[in-house]
């Protein structure tokens, strides 16, 4: 039910909509939740309206853990 | 990158069960909430539960707003469709779910009732505006992520003076629900994989109780499969170094005060309801939200003077206890058997979010054979 799946904002339109894309799908969604989103951001999409704005350092930061814990404990492994 | 597919990595995720099992100490148990039926749905669907160690035992939490919403509101939502002149909108989800008598939206729409599925609340504000002539219900279900949506279709409906349409209120909060399965008796429960959605809304302060009043830590969590593990490693490993706090795993979209726009929203319009009954918990005090009296106009419990019936679940339905984490799904007598999706008798089984029918669907198969 609280499923909600990341989009890219194609275009921004009047009375705070936007287009977005989501999984090669273009939607109409809201941006009234949501302060100052720019084309290109993507935003966390749930029942039309727009909950969040994804931080991209953020995610890379994750990412780069998750990295080094598999280097670490894939890597330990093989020696 | 698109936020999906690089959290579904293989390796990776064989990283995290490596380090999830190198700090798991072997002869504690680890008894974890996943309390929002997304992650629960998410866990099995990806096999997470296939690379835990043994000692980590996952309990499936309520946070399912379909599942636990009370039998007696789904038959007013089927007293109110078969109003004539009444169009009842809702979610998907919503429409399949037997009420006390049997009967579904859905199958109210088979014969003859105005039943609409809605992607969103704006939705429904323009098949109000399509019939002026007719009385346009929506059927707000869910938690903090759908309630601000909800409040942003009441107010665009009062800007566009649409006096055909009102909102059938049955939003409940998180946090509150976390307290009460707290003060359940005997139950078996060491953290919280906390609802990254829910949290985008309501950050991260909101769970400070269950760390600071029970002891219990709370790691909020995406949706991905990496994600949850991560989130189950921080757990495991503040509960060794003997902390409870809240931390955040799911940095990437959840700020640590959350959405104030939304909060802001949720505070105009609702107000706490005293007391809600839960499905399969019972009643909770603050743990539901209904429209501020200024909103009345549009509250469709006050303008169809709606009457909510109590109904209990099956007396051999075992949902309680396993929303508490005291047993599985397995250990209750009705499971796959009289209990099945097609034929919920509880609230476990209801959606494909409870934690019944996620097991039925993923996970039973895979544990006989074990």
């Amino acid at each position: 039910m609280c499923l909600a799946l990341p989009a890219r904002v194609l275009k921004l339109q009047d009375a705070n909509m936007a287009t977005v894309e989501v999984g090669g799908v273009q939607k109409d969604i809201s941006l009234g939740l949501l302060e100052d989103v720019a084309i290109g951001d993507y935003v966390i999409v749930h029942v039309g309206y727009a909950l969040s704005r994804i931080d991209e350092e953020e995610a890379r930061n994750t990412l780069a853990m998750f990295a080094e814990i598999e280097q670490r404990f894939c890597r330990e492994d093989s020696q | 990158m698109k936020y999906i597919n690089e959290f579904r990595d293989g390796k990776l995720a064989q990283g995290l069960a490596r380090a999830i099992a190198a700090e798991v100490e072997p002869d504690r148990r680890y008894h974890l909430m996943e309390f929002c039926g997304g992650h629960t749905h998410a866990l099995y669907r990806n096999g997470i539960m296939g690379l835990l160690p043994e000692n980590i035992q996952m309990v499936h939490g309520p946070g399912c707003p379909v599942c636990v919403l009370p039998m007696g509101r789904i038959d007013a939502a089927i007293a109110l469709a078969n109003i004539p002149d009444v169009i009842l909108c809702s979610y998907a989800d919503m429409l399949r779910v037997p009420g006390a008598k049997g009967t579904s939206l859905m199958q109210a729409r088979g014969q003859g009732a105005d039943v609409r599925m809605l992607y969103s609340p704006r939705d429904a504000l323009e098949i109000a505006r399509q019939n002026p002539e007719r009385e346009v219900v929506f059927f707000a279900i869910g938690f903090e992520t759908t309630t601000p949506p909800t409040a942003m279709a009441l107010l665009e409906a009062q800007q566009l003076e649409l006096s055909n349409f009102s909102i059938f209120c049955n939003h409940v909060l998180t946090p509150p629900a976390m307290r009460g399965i707290l003060a359940q008796p005997n139950v078996l429960l060491d953290g919280f994989i906390g609802p990254g959605h829910v949290s985008t809304i309501i950050g991260m302060q909101a769970y400070v109780f269950a760390a600071h009043e029970y002891g219990k830590p709370v790691v909020i969590s995406g949706f991905e499969p990496l994600d949850l593990m991560r989130a189950i490693q921080m757990l495991v490993r503040q509960l060794n170094e003997g902390r409870a706090e809240v931390e955040n795993e799911y940095t990437r979209a959840v700020p640590e005060q959350g959405n104030l726009r939304a909060q802001a929203l949720m505070e105009q319009v609702f107000e706490h309801r005293p007391e809600f009954e839960w499905r399969g918990l019972g009643t909770i005090p603050d743990s539901a939200l209904r429209l501020r009296e200024c909103y009345a106009d549009f509250d469709a419990e006050r303008r169809f003077d709606l009457q909510i019936d109590n109904a209990s679940d099956h007396r051999a339905c075992e949902c309680a206890a396993i929303l508490c984490g005291l047993k599985q799904p397995r250990e209750c007598k009705v499971f796959g058997t009289v209990c099945t999706p097609e034929h919920p008798l509880g609230a476990c089984m209801v959606s494909s979010e409870g934690a019944c029918a996620a097991y039925y669907t993923y996970g039973r198969y895979q544990e006989r054979e074990s």
